[in-house]
């Protein structure tokens, strides 16, 4: 016997052993050819097989060779767990089981001598979320009555830009006793509260780009919801941006500004202004981290849309000149602002942080009045491409920051001048309507939603360590991959189907939230509304705590 | 629930006419407080319109407190009127020991001063003598503006009118506005100044609702005006808002609806000055009402006005004859005041108005 090699990898040391069943298959190669990680392959296993020919029993031994399915052992092509082998085999004789005993996180580290790098989110679910801590606790009953759900108006939008205090409004009374306009403001764009966020064309497949575009213009044209989706930092389509659906975009600039050499070029061709500008400092999944798109998916159109080779590309964690709030953010909303001549909002997204109040606090006091937005971004939020580290461990949770920085402007008698928009593991149990409303309800003006949008395309991810293979470009489905035999497993319209429908769905759920306490417009700021059973979340948050 | 009244007429009017209005209405409230705010006064207070004119309940050391610190900031007392009591047993009235009325001329380095400064110096002494007088609760001080009175008292109206013999009419205390209220704040702690009326710096608002933007209202009103204090009520935030955009920001009375119940975005679309309704929407989300209210209003030139929330789930009708205009919650209240006038004329405001009378008791439906 051979001696036994205990460094050899085995399916044991990894997170997903693939269950499968010989008698059950068929052989019809389905799952080795859907596995896009090739972490199942075909292999001939000796047989040996008794039988006996006679009346009386005379055993007989034969031996044959047999192909099977056989996980392969490597920590390059090991299984994600994601299930398409499961989802196209006819018999039920194949499907991954995740391995608790895994020694995944240690072996890949020890063979590869890198960090270990993935999609998704935090993984470490070290307790309940806040948010399902807290309910909507104050009903209107009695003489305060709620509303009618169903046939009630309700005004379910809201403020995109910079937004002056009311006493610095550019009003003066004319001859008629009206209140007239005698000087410039800064632009608000009245939207939807939910964004659909920021994801480049480039971590995302370019039909499920264009399936979520497709899902925001269906949304606005046909739906009547106002909803806004950010392109991400990686540009846009240069048909979309001499296109009037530009309207319904919001440009994102990060420190790699990929993409933007395109829009520049295209903005003597535009027929509309973009929905907005987001300068995107931080994000929640990865604080501190620039964006980081793997060579593998740099694929030749994105080479076309970015102006770059096909490599890693690296958004550096800075923006180059970014020295000091006062000066580097407010010279960087100044360009983009007069980029477009003041008629679209410029707004800022950083990480949640223990310091944001502080940022936050700078922003608002901005004597430029041309902050048009303060989006936040929790660390519960989605990634493309992270160090795990950096997934699991840095970041700064979005509810109680949130709510600092929400306080701090009521402070200073200035809610509602810089927008609040907060993101970072909302709708992760499925619900959006209810985690947004609680946000609102803590102060924010809105969310906005990336990951959650993923999964209604489809995506099997979870934060149980399922598939978070979004890096690798090679996701199984479809949805952030550049690989066009993976690329095509996506039904666009499908997905923007089921887009239009959960915004759909989520629009009847706010206003399902928003008749019992008997408010027809967003409750922004109604702590009041909310009760808390978990005594520190109750104080933390400043609202009632109820057991 | 509140039942609120007003009344506004060309004549003056004794106080037993807002009891009447109200007394009809008592089975709406729960008849556990009388509050009313008398602008434009006439009797024993006629000839003193130009000069501030204090209300002030108060224990005896109150007043004490109350009076020196009124000398110390050089005000001279001009004439005081202490309403005579009945104090009959039985009568359902937690009374303090003192009502005062006092009128006061301004301070000598004040003689030259603009009106504004001496407005704010109304105000700045109001808002002492409060904090001065709420330890222990040795006083409540309502009221120290020209041409204004101020009561307020905890128990049934009916027997504090009969306790400060309201019932009694004469011609020695009237006015030609009086806003009333028989109920005392029962949602909090039962609390003197939690009664409407409330009165800041010539501005009276009294109302009948709930609002459930209370916090909101709350959270930005702190911050945008010294005189926004107290919020016993959420119906202060009525007041605190329509002094803000008719005082602070100086608009006219017809914007307080669009800042209160702003028009759905897709109506405001639809408008000629939609770069104004977004702008006041936008900059004044947090002055948004929320819930069923009616809201009367008094102006300090005593234009007065009803308006009601954006879905109307509180009544109020007003009703008119030739000298007299009555706004109340219900009709029976006006029927008792106005018995012989054509009722066909009522006016039952709805969501979007505002009914402003003025001062020639022309009344202007503003559609908002």
């Amino acid at each position: 016997m051979e001696a036994m090699k205990v460094q050899d990898i085995t399916p044991n040391d990894l997170p997903w052993k693939v269950r499968y069943d010989a008698g059950r298959c068929t052989l019809c190669g389905s799952c080795v050819a859907a596995c896009s990680f090739r972490a199942i392959e075909p292999k001939v296993e000796r047989r040996r097989m008794v039988f006996s020919e006679s009346d009386f029993p005379e055993p007989k031994q034969r031996f044959s060779a047999v192909p099977v399915i056989r996980q392969t052992h490597s920590i390059r092509n090991y299984c994600r767990g994601c299930g398409i082998c499961e989802k196209v085999c006819p018999n039920d004789a194949i499907g991954p089981v995740r391995n608790i005993d895994t020694r995944h996180p240690i072996v890949t580290r020890c063979l590869g001598g890198d960090s270990i790098k993935r999609g998704g989110r935090k993984n470490l679910e070290g307790s309940a979320r806040t948010l399902d801590k807290i309910r909507v606790g104050r009903i209107s009953q009695m003489t305060d009555p709620s509303l009618d759900a169903q046939r009630h108006t309700f005004d379910l939008l809201a403020p995109f830009g910079r937004i002056m205090p009311p006493d610095r409004l550019p009003f003066q009374i004319g001859a008629d006793g009206k209140l007239e306009t005698k000087d410039q403001a800064p632009p608000v764009r009245w939207i939807y509260p939910v964004i659909i966020g920021d994801m480049s064309i480039g971590a995302l497949s370019w039909r499920m780009w264009e399936a979520v575009a497709m899902a925001t213009a269906y949304l606005n044209e046909e739906c009547g919801l106002p909803v806004r989706m950010c392109s991400g930092e990686g540009g846009v389509p240069s048909r979309l941006l001499k296109s009037r659906y530009l309207k319904y975009m919001i440009l994102q600039i990060a420190s790699g500004h990929f993409g933007w050499n395109r829009i520049i070029k295209a903005m003597p061709h535009m027929v509309e202004d973009p929905a907005g500008v987001l300068i995107k400092i931080g994000q929640g999944a990865k604080p501190g981290d620039g964006g980081l798109l793997m060579a593998q998916k740099v694929a030749e159109h994105i080479q076309a849309i970015r102006g770059v080779p096909k490599a890693d590309l690296l958004s550096p964690p800075n923006h180059q000149g970014l020295y000091s709030i006062e000066e580097s953010v407010q010279k960087m909303f100044l360009s983009f602002n007069a980029a477009f001549k003041f008629r679209v909002p410029v707004a800022i997204k950083v990480a949640a942080s223990a310091t944001s109040v502080s940022v936050f606090n700078n922003l608002v006091r901005d004597p430029y009045n041309i902050v048009g937005g303060f989006f936040l971004d929790g660390i519960d939020g989605g990634t493309g491409a992270a160090h795990e580290v950096s997934l699991d461990h840095t970041g700064h949770p979005i509810v109680s920051k949130l709510r600092d920085c929400y306080l701090a402007a009521v402070t200073q008698g200035r809610q509602g001048q810089i927008p609040l928009w907060a993101a970072g593991g909302l709708g992760k149990t499925g619900d959006l309507a209810a985690d947004a409303f609680k946000m609102m309800a803590l102060g924010a003006n809105g969310v906005f939603t990336g990951k959650l949008i993923l999964q209604m395309a489809g995506c099997v991810g979870n934060d149980q360590g399922r598939c978070n293979a979004c890096n690798t470009g090679l996701c199984p489905v479809g949805i952030t991959t550049q690989e066009p035999q993976l690329v095509h497993r996506l039904d666009p319209e499908r997905v923007a189907q089921n887009i239009v429908n959960y915004f759909l769905a989520m629009d009847t759920e706010f206003k399902k939230l928003m008749a019992p306490i008997g408010n027809s417009s967003l409750p922004v700021g109604r702590s009041d509304a909310l009760v808390s059973t978990d005594r520190a979340v109750a104080e933390r948050l400043q609202i009632q705590y109820v057991c | 629930m509140c039942r609120i009244g007003a009344i506004k007429s060309l004549n003056y009017v004794h106080p037993s006419q807002a009891l009447l209005l109200m007394q009809s209405q008592q089975k709406g409230h729960d008849n556990s407080g009388f509050a009313m705010v008398m602008h434009d006064l006439g009797g024993i207070f006629e000839e003193y319109k130009h000069l501030p004119t204090l209300s002030l309940a108060c224990t005896d050391e109150g007043v004490k407190v109350a009076e020196d610190m009124l000398h110390a900031a050089g005000f001279q007392r001009v004439m005081q009127w202490v309403p005579e009591t009945d104090p009959q047993p039985g009568l359902d009235i937690i009374a303090m020991s003192n009502y005062l009325f006092q009128t006061y001329d301004y301070p000598k380095h004040f003689k030259g001063a603009s009106q504004k400064e001496k407005e704010e110096l109304l105000l700045d002494m109001r808002l002492k003598l409060r904090r001065a007088l709420e330890q222990d609760e040795q006083g409540f001080a309502y009221s120290f503006w020209p041409d204004v009175v101020t009561l307020k008292e905890i128990g049934d109206p009916k027997d504090i009118g009969t306790y400060f013999k309201l019932w009694e009419e004469d011609d020695r205390f009237t006015a030609k506005v009086i806003t009333a209220q028989c109920r005392q704040n029962t949602n909090y702690d039962i609390v003197r100044y939690a009664a409407h009326p409330f009165f800041l710096q010539g501005y009276t608002a009294l109302a009948n609702g709930e609002n459930t933007f209370y916090l909101k209202n709350v959270e930005l009103q702190k911050s945008l005006h010294r005189g926004y204090i107290g919020f016993e009520s959420d119906s202060q935030c009525f007041l605190y808002s329509l002094h803000y955009v008719h005082r602070e920001l100086g608009w006219p009375l017809s914007y307080f609806k669009h800042v209160i119940t702003p028009l759905p975005f897709q109506d405001i679309e639809q408008r000629e000055d939609k770069d104004q309704l977004f702008a006041i929407r936008q900059s004044l989300a947090h002055l948004e009402i929320n819930g069923p209210n009616t809201i009367i209003g008094v102006l300090p030139d005593n234009t007065m006005f009803t308006c009601c929330d954006a879905k109307k789930l509180r009544p109020v009708v007003l009703g008119r004859s030739e000298d007299t205009v009555v706004i109340s919650s219900e009709v029976c209240g006006i029927n008792e005041i106005l018995p012989d006038r054509d009722w066909q004329t009522d006016l039952y405001p709805h969501e979007r108005e505002t009914v402003v009378i003025d001062n020639n008791l022309e009344v202007h439906q503003w559609k908002q």
